[in-house]
């Protein structure tokens, strides 16, 4: 329809309303104020325990179509933690929401105006007020206790042993590096970037970064029940690891290194299963605002066995061989460098 | 408190005759006014709120309009629309939004339904109609600031409704704007001259609201009538009190934040830029932290949205109580529980930044903080319900509203203790349970105790009443509607969906949602379009409104109604009334009436309460 139609016809209902609602008065003036009054105020009165109803019953039904698109169950040890408190927090604010509504809408319909009751004059109970404080500061003490239990958990120091994967975000895709045979992070800093072939800005003269595997489009591969920690950098603003199956996520921010652990519990293959979609997949969502492509950095997170991951770094190259063919070695991939491993802490920026 | 100051409101006005800028003369009729100083560089209270309101309602208008567009794009992310080039232009070429002009709408509608409708189109209009009227002054202490105040906004809205219109478009960065993605023009196109225009534009409401509030601050204090103690104020002036308090302590940070913002722009500063590499250079700037902006702006964020709550909920007192024909029950504990919201207001603000990569320990101080604050908000729900217990009450459209308020404040509320509980905001964050989250408790519910004082005041701001029936329809509408639009929002985001997306559709996570993102945007336009029958019936009423011939029509108790029916400069014609009881005496007065204004003297063997 055009706009200028449809534009005459919203000028018409509000018109058309507007006449209605005149004559409305008119009635009103022609029953006697008093009486009109009355017999509205009765069937808004009424209208209360409509809405009420229609309140419950749309939650009802909101409920039953929403579950089944929602997420399957978490895929983490600390995202079983986050579900859990989602359903103590959900139990003590659903009951105070069905409490403290019902009580609304039925003391809005009872109380409504009657000739033959006063209302009460009742000004204030100090004894109540000491009942509703404290029995919200009772409920805050225990959503709080439950709720730092967890947070310290997951903000804690990963457990020794984890896995390392670096994650950087960039408009508008993810970068993921892993830090090969070594088992180290090679360092990096910001001037050393180029798009050519040093997306993360490596220092090549840190020999821990020549076995490091750079994928550019972010993938996470993960071994099922081992923890990983994710290194979380970005190169330009602020973007953020979101990870909604395993029900976490952490900023990324330029000139800052973020770190987030957790442990996978479910594989992708075995998801598939319990979700009954083949085409499941995990993904990661960038989810802090970053530009105009922030809807479109999405990476495929691939939960999979030991001896699965083995096999797919069997097959990667490292990004310096990838970029300076003459550093290949001979057979293997990648070569372990003498000093490796021992001792050397994770190097970074 | 201190009656000594109310004497001495007397002093304050004999002084103000004495300035050459002054206008009013008491009591005698007023010396004819330029039109320009009457309506246009008026500093006369009423006139000023009238302005604030007006302007506040062009701003809900264009971003609400703006809400539309992005859901016609959220919903139907396979069609193109007409209208959308209609509006937009180049930006949606062949009815098909640009991304890049998504977040403009997007953080546009933000900023301006935050800032300039419901902080200047809330606290603006009403701090300046009631206070004066429901302490018993002539006008606020400085009438000349708070001409000023309003022309702040008013340029301020000029140049924020320019950035919709520049080359490179408005500012894309939400309405949060955190650089670096805000500081480097580089990043988006919304981050060029669009981005300097909203900076600026802030700054100028920065000073209107800070001018404000002072002058909300002073008068309060100091220019209450003969026997209005502080605790004989209505819970509307209360509310309006502490909210300029807010605004005095947290605005200037905001203002800090911008400046930085700028210098980092434009000065080669890096306060908020370290290690930076973006087109194809790695930028010089080093030592920054992207964060610390986050903290200069949470700082106001969070007592901003506070700011936003505190007025909605002294009309909602002060609208359940008269319509009840009931006190407030809990008038003290409600003065408390505004005083523990308010402190705690500054105390909470890093909730919003706990996946920022900020120390767990911190983190857990302000879970604790945060979870604080739901306290005395509980307090102040339970004191509505035991209100409008056994009272007697006219469900006129003010009352509609007030009630749809707390029903939303509760629905709302509720949902931040999900969000400040970081375990599950780490989860929850950036998700569109936040986006259900702040829209219901402060899109909606805010927003109904702004439309109950609309329509609760407006017989003394234009003497005519707005028409009842379309404010029924207006009602009924907005409330099933809202909840249609933001309630199943609440499931999207347990199922992780992140807000500020353009498309869903290829993701395997959350293309299950396009159905209901269909709906929701339909029940947008729905909601959107009884806005504007409000708007219709606001300004047809003020010509064609029902007449007040009652100079208290709701019967009342509060000062504003003593005026009479069309009050001029100066209010009260003649002395200002002298004040004998607090503002909830609704009970029978013994001459067949179930109210007693607070000028009443208190009868032979009736004890003050």
């Amino acid at each position: 329809m055009s706009g200028l139609l449809l534009v005459l016809l919203v000028a018409l209902i509000f018109v058309v309303l507007y006449q209605v609602s005149r004559s409305s008065e008119l009635v009103a003036s022609i029953q006697g104020e008093e009486n009109f009054d009355r017999k509205r105020n009765k069937l808004l009165g009424f209208s209360m325990l409509i809405l009420f109803v229609a309140l419950m019953v749309g939650i009802f039904a909101c409920h039953r179509y929403m579950m089944p698109l929602m997420a399957p169950e978490a895929a983490s040890d600390h995202g079983k933690d986050v579900d859990f408190m989602f359903i103590v927090t959900l139990s003590v604010t659903g009951l105070v929401f069905f409490i403290t509504q019902t009580l609304l809408f039925w003391f809005a319909y009872k109380y409504q105006r009657d000739e033959n009751r006063k209302a009460m004059f009742f000004s204030h109970s100090n004894k109540l007020e000491m009942i509703w404080t404290t029995i919200p500061a009772v409920a805050m003490a225990v959503l709080v206790a439950i709720g730092l239990k967890a947070w310290f958990k997951m903000t804690g120091d990963a457990p020794k042993g984890a896995m390392q994967i670096e994650m950087v975000g960039k408009q508008f895709n993810w970068i993921s590096r892993y830090p090969g045979p070594d088992g180290v992070l090679g360092k990096r800093y910001f001037t050393n970037i180029n798009d050519k072939d040093n997306v993360l800005g490596q220092d090549w003269a840190d020999k821990a970064n020549l076995d490091d595997i750079v994928l550019q489009n972010g993938e996470l591969r993960l071994i099922k029940d081992k923890p990983v920690e994710l290194i979380i950098g970005s190169r330009d603003v602020i973007h953020d690891v979101g990870l909604s199956h395993f029900r976490l996520k952490m900023d990324a921010v330029p000139g800052i290194t973020t770190r987030i652990w957790f442990t996978p519990t479910i594989t992708t293959s075995e998801m598939k299963k319990i979700t009954g979609n083949e085409n499941f997949v995990y993904e990661v969502s960038c989810d802090q605002m970053c530009g105009k492509g922030h809807y479109s950095m999405r990476a495929i997170v691939v939960v999979e066995t030991e001896a699965e991951h083995k096999a797919w770094l069997a097959k990667q190259q490292s990004y310096y061989v990838q970029n300076h063919p003459e550093a290949a070695p001979a057979a293997a991939p990648a070569a372990a460098p003498a000093d490796s491993a021992a001792g050397k802490k994770l190097t970074m920026n | 408190m201190s009656n000594e100051a109310t004497l001495h409101s007397h002093d304050v006005h004999t002084h103000h005759g004495e300035h050459g800028h002054e206008h009013h003369d008491h009591g005698h009729h007023e010396h004819k006014q330029h039109f320009l100083t009457k309506y246009v560089f008026s500093m006369d209270h009423k006139i000023i709120s009238r302005q604030f309101l007006i302007t506040g309602i062009f701003w809900a208008i264009a971003g609400g309009l703006m809400s539309v567009f992005f859901r016609l794009q959220l919903g139907f992310p396979e069609s193109t629309f007409a209208v959308l080039e209609k509006f937009l232009g180049e930006w949606a070429r062949g009815g098909k939004m640009d991304p890049e002009m998504y977040y403009g709408l997007v953080t546009i509608h933000g900023t301006v339904l935050v800032f300039f409708v419901l902080t200047g189109g809330l606290s603006g209009t009403f701090s300046n109609l009631l206070i004066p009227l429901q302490i018993g002054a002539r006008d606020m202490a400085s009438p000349f600031l708070n001409m000023l105040s309003y022309w702040f906004f008013a340029v301020a809205s000029v140049i924020m409704f320019s950035s919709l219109f520049v080359n490179t478009g408005p500012a894309s960065g939400g309405w949060t704007t955190y650089p670096p993605l805000s500081a480097l023009k580089e990043a988006s196109m919304g981050s060029g001259i669009g981005m300097d225009l909203w900076l600026v534009s802030m700054a100028l409401f920065i000073v209107s609201s800070l001018l404000g509030g002072l002058n909300y601050i002073v008068t309060i204090l100091n220019m209450r009538t003969k026997g209005m103690s502080m605790t004989r104020m209505p819970l509307t002036i209360w509310a309006f009190l502490f909210t300029a308090v807010l605004g005095v302590l947290s605005f200037p940070v905001l203002l800090s934040a911008a400046v930085l913002l700028l210098m980092d722009r434009h000065a080669g500063t890096s306060f908020y830029l370290s290690e930076v590499y973006i087109a194809g250079k790695a930028l010089p700037n080093v030592g920054g932290s992207a964060i610390l902006y986050q903290h200069l702006f949470w700082f106001l964020g969070h007592p901003e949205v506070y700011i936003i709550m505190l007025p909605a909920m002294g009309m909602a007192s002060e609208i359940l109580s008269c319509h009840s024909r009931k006190p407030i029950f809990g008038y003290m504990a409600m003065i408390l529980s505004l005083i523990g919201i308010t402190v705690l207001a500054f105390l909470v603000w890093a909730h919003h930044m706990f996946v920022t990569g900020m120390s767990p320990f911190l983190g857990g101080v302000f879970v604790l903080l945060t979870l604080l604050i739901a306290i005395p908000s509980a307090v102040k729900v339970f004191n509505w319900l035991t209100t409008i217990w056994r009272g007697n009450i006219r469900f006129t459209v003010p009352m509609m509203f007030a009630l749809g308020f707390v029903s939303l404040f509760i629905s709302g509320g509720l949902t931040g203790l999900f969000l400040g509980n970081s375990a599950l905001d780490i989860h929850l964050h950036d998700t569109y349970f936040v986006i259900a989250h702040f829209h219901i408790v402060m899109g909606i519910s805010a927003f109904f105790g702004m439309f109950a004082g609309i329509y609760h005041w407006f017989p003394k701001m234009y003497g005519r009443f707005m028409n009842n029936t379309m404010g029924y329809i207006h009602f009924f509408i907005t409330f099933i509607g809202s909840y249609v639009i933001f309630w199943p929002m609440h499931y999207e985001g347990v199922a992780g969906m992140p807000r500020r997306y353009y498309d869903y559709s290829s993701w395997e996570s959350f293309k299950q949602f396009a159905e209901l993102n269909q709906m929701i945007s339909v029940a947008a336009i729905i909601v959107f379009f009884a806005q504007l029958l409000f708007v219709f019936n606001y300004f047809v009423s003020i010509w064609k409104g029902k007449k007040v011939t009652d100079p208290n029509p709701w019967k009342a108790n509060s000062l504003e109604w003593t005026t009479p029916i069309n009050a001029g400069h100066g209010n009260w014609e003649g002395e200002i009334p002298e004040v004998h009881r607090w503002a909830y005496d609704y009970k029978d007065d013994g001459n067949g009436n179930d109210f007693i204004p607070q000028t009443v003297p208190l009868r032979d063997g009736e004890e003050a309460h």
